[in-house]
């Protein structure tokens, strides 16, 4: 068992199910990041957690105590909204005490832990600002030092950073990072950025359609996609997918896949994988950055192969070059070095790591190998 | 910033110079103004005239001898429906019904609008439903059931039978304020007062209605100018000690004991005037942004 115990948890409006069945155990300490495209049930998950919408059927626990019945004044979270959420009637003072008040902390003690945070956040020169009077990035402060203060359990972030602009978000993302270092305090944070997600997480619960598709470690999430959805949503740019089908090659089993233009190439799989898949039609998902051009490939790579291709498209993008040709029918993207001589409307060899290639099976879109 | 100097320019000019047009609009706009100041005009000189300067005629001019002895009388001598007591004792009645109606109904128009949007259960939105439509039925179907009601509670005749009603009649219009007011108001500040610890009621004090101003302002103004203005009501359901300044009035005007005193009737009108115009000046500023809050974000 773990700290907080998600158990077979369901959440339904009437007919409408929006959470099925969800078993996510988190340990104490965990950066939790749940991570799908809007209306997935993020939201509705973590307001089950913080006791806000009730659990339809199934059970949350936190460090082994189950929370049905139990107010969210009582489980001992502290939450972080999208909006921030700030009391626009109390300054920035009213509203970091607002929550040890209404605990009954005494004002010695309040006023201690209010410094203390301020120092943390560099906020002390806004304490007795109202909330119209501050920045954006200044309210997200505040809105954390309103949720540090209160030494919860568990802290719940919904999408605490998608009202900054972008700058200001990576700033934060990172002081996010170092705050959960430092304090160790067990985090679950919603987004639906896949980069806040792979960066900041210790594991992440990939969501779509109420259902949690994948929980894993970032690696795991990024190298190990459990079905195309995963693959697609996570990574940028995203996986590339297309169709292809397993032929027995001369080294074992290949990849057979189309070219625009009508020719066909075969990319070996790497030793011993799909050797039972002979004949089947698959999708096959390689990350952009696993297509390159030959002196850019993996050198620890032992299935690296080369493709002659048309070029489409190429977008120089500084430090890199992302150049599309198609696969299949299907748009797919190579990552080159910058300093690669390539132009729309040549032929280039690609090379394909293909330790790096997944396969996903059409029809149920589940990985196969 | 160019384009910024630019836009400025046409409108800084239009509003500093003064074309033939705008002096022709200005002109009628101030006609209409003084053709809507005409009756307060009227009241006001012929409250400070003797009696014999109206009756000779000259209802329009200013007095040739000035005097307080009307607003005297009107006050506190007149011959109101049987007793010569004046309108004080009526006047009092009304700041003892609109003050506790008002109070009331806007407080239960706020916890109204508080649960409907904040607390919503099932059939919250018919019930809200039902609350509009008693807005909206007319005053004189309610009298006779009101009256039975107010029987059959002891309230009848009295001034907080009056409140009682005025309270009924008042939330369905207090409530349709506060609810839309409430509904522009972000739900995720009071799941962030949850999480808190603040129950419902701490919630609604500290986190809602401090935020309320403006609507709390366009309630009571609308609530006060109702139930002070009301008739219908007050001469339904009131006895000699219980009615209302608007009632009293009507009975100072219609005691015809000898001479019609207009003089006296036209301070008395303007003293059953006087509380909703205060109040709205005083208020007032702050109606029309309470009536745009919610429109506009911001
Ligand atoms: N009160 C409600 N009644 C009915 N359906 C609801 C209610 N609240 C949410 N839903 C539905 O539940 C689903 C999940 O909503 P949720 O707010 O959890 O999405 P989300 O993943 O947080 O999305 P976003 O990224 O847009 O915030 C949505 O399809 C939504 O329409
Ligand atoms: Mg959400």
């Amino acid at each position: 068992m773990g700290f907080l115990d998600i158990t077979r948890a369901t959440k339904s409006y009437g007919a409408l199910k929006v959470l099925h069945e969800t078993d996510i155990s988190v340990e104490e300490g965990e950066f939790l990041v749940l991570v799908g495209p809007s209306g997935c049930g993020k939201s509705t998950l973590l307001n089950m957690i913080a006791g806000l919408e009730e659990v339809t059927s199934g059970d949350i626990a936190i460090r082994g105590r189950s929370m049905k019945g139990v107010k969210p004044a009582d489980r001992n979270i502290a939450m972080v909204f999208q909006s921030y959420a700030l009391y626009p009637n109390m300054s920035v003072r009213g509203n970091i005490s607002f929550g040890m008040e209404m605990h009954g902390i005494a004002r010695p003690e309040r006023e201690r832990r209010i410094a203390e945070v301020a120092e943390l956040l560099q906020i002390g020169q806004l304490l007795d600002r109202k909330p119209g009077q501050l920045s954006g990035g200044q309210r997200q402060r505040v809105a954390m030092g309103r949720a540090l203060v209160r030494e919860p359990d568990v802290f719940l972030f919904d999408e605490p950073l998608s009202n900054l602009d972008a700058k200001l978000r990576v700033d934060m993302r990172t002081e996010i990072k170092k705050l959960h270092q430092k304090l160790g305090t067990t985090i679950i944070y919603v987004t639906h950025d896949q980069i806040e997600a792979l960066t900041l997480s210790t594991r992440i619960a990939v969501m779509y359609d109420g259902h949690v598709q994948q929980l894993g470690t970032p690696r795991e999430i990024y190298d190990n996609p459990a079905n195309m959805f995963v693959a697609g949503f996570m990574g940028s740019p995203s996986m590339n997918l297309f169709p292809a089908r397993v032929v027995a090659g001369r080294d074992g089993p290949a990849a057979e896949i189309v070219l625009a233009g009508g020719g066909s190439a075969q990319l070996p799989f790497a030793q011993g994988r799909m050797t039972d898949q002979v004949g089947r039609e698959i999708v096959l998902g390689i990350r952009p950055e696993a297509i390159t051009d030959r002196d850019g490939a993996d050198r620890n790579s032992r299935a690296v192969h080369e493709v002659e291709a048309l070029v489409e498209i190429t977008e120089p993008a500084g430090s890199d070059t992302f150049v599309a040709t198609q696969i299949g029918g299907r748009d797919v993207t190579g990552r080159l070095r910058a300093d690669v001589q390539v132009a729309a409307g040549q032929r280039f060899s690609f090379a394909f790591n293909m330790e790096k290639a997944v396969a996903f099976d059409p029809r149920t879109e589940r990985r196969i190998g | 910033m160019m384009p910024g100097v630019s836009m400025d320019n046409p409108v800084a000019a239009r509003s500093r110079g003064f074309s033939p047009g705008r002096i022709v609009l200005y002109l009628i706009l101030g006609l209409f103004c003084l053709y809507y100041l005409l009756p307060l005009y009227v009241m006001a000189v012929n409250s400070v005239k003797p009696l014999s300067e109206i009756t000779s005629g000259g209802m329009m001019s200013l007095p040739d001898e000035w005097t307080l002895a009307p607003w005297r009388a009107a006050w506190s001598q007149a011959q109101v429906g049987v007793e010569a007591t004046g309108l004080r004792p009526y006047f009092m009645n009304s700041i003892l019904m609109v003050v506790p109606a008002v109070a009331l109904s806007t407080i239960m128009g706020a916890l109204n609008g508080y649960v409907l949007t904040k607390w919503a259960f099932r059939g919250s939105t018919v019930l809200f439903g039902l609350l509009l439509f008693g807005c909206f039925i007319p005053f004189q179907m309610v009298l006779i059931p009101m009256a039975r009601m107010l029987g059959l509670m002891g309230l009848a005749g009295s001034v907080a039978g009056l409140v009682f009603v005025h309270v009924v009649y008042g939330i369905g219009f207090s409530t349709l304020y506060f609810r839309n007011y409430y509904a522009a108001f972000p739900t995720e500040l009071v799941r962030a007062a949850q999480i808190d610890g603040a129950g419902f009621f701490r919630i609604f004090w500290r986190i809602l209605l401090p935020s309320s101003g403006p609507i709390a302002v366009v309630c009571i103004i609308w609530q006060f100018t109702n139930i002070w203005n009301d008739f219908l009501f007050g001469a339904s359901f009131s006895d000699f000690d219980s009615q209302p300044m608007t009632v009293a009035l009507n009975n100072l005007v219609q005691s015809s004991t000898g001479v019609r005193e207009y003089n006296v009737h036209f301070a008395g009108a303007i003293m059953a005037a006087l509380p909703t115009l205060l109040v709205y000046i005083v208020a007032g500023r702050f109606f029309v942004r309470g009536l745009m809050a919610g429109s506009v974000k911001g």
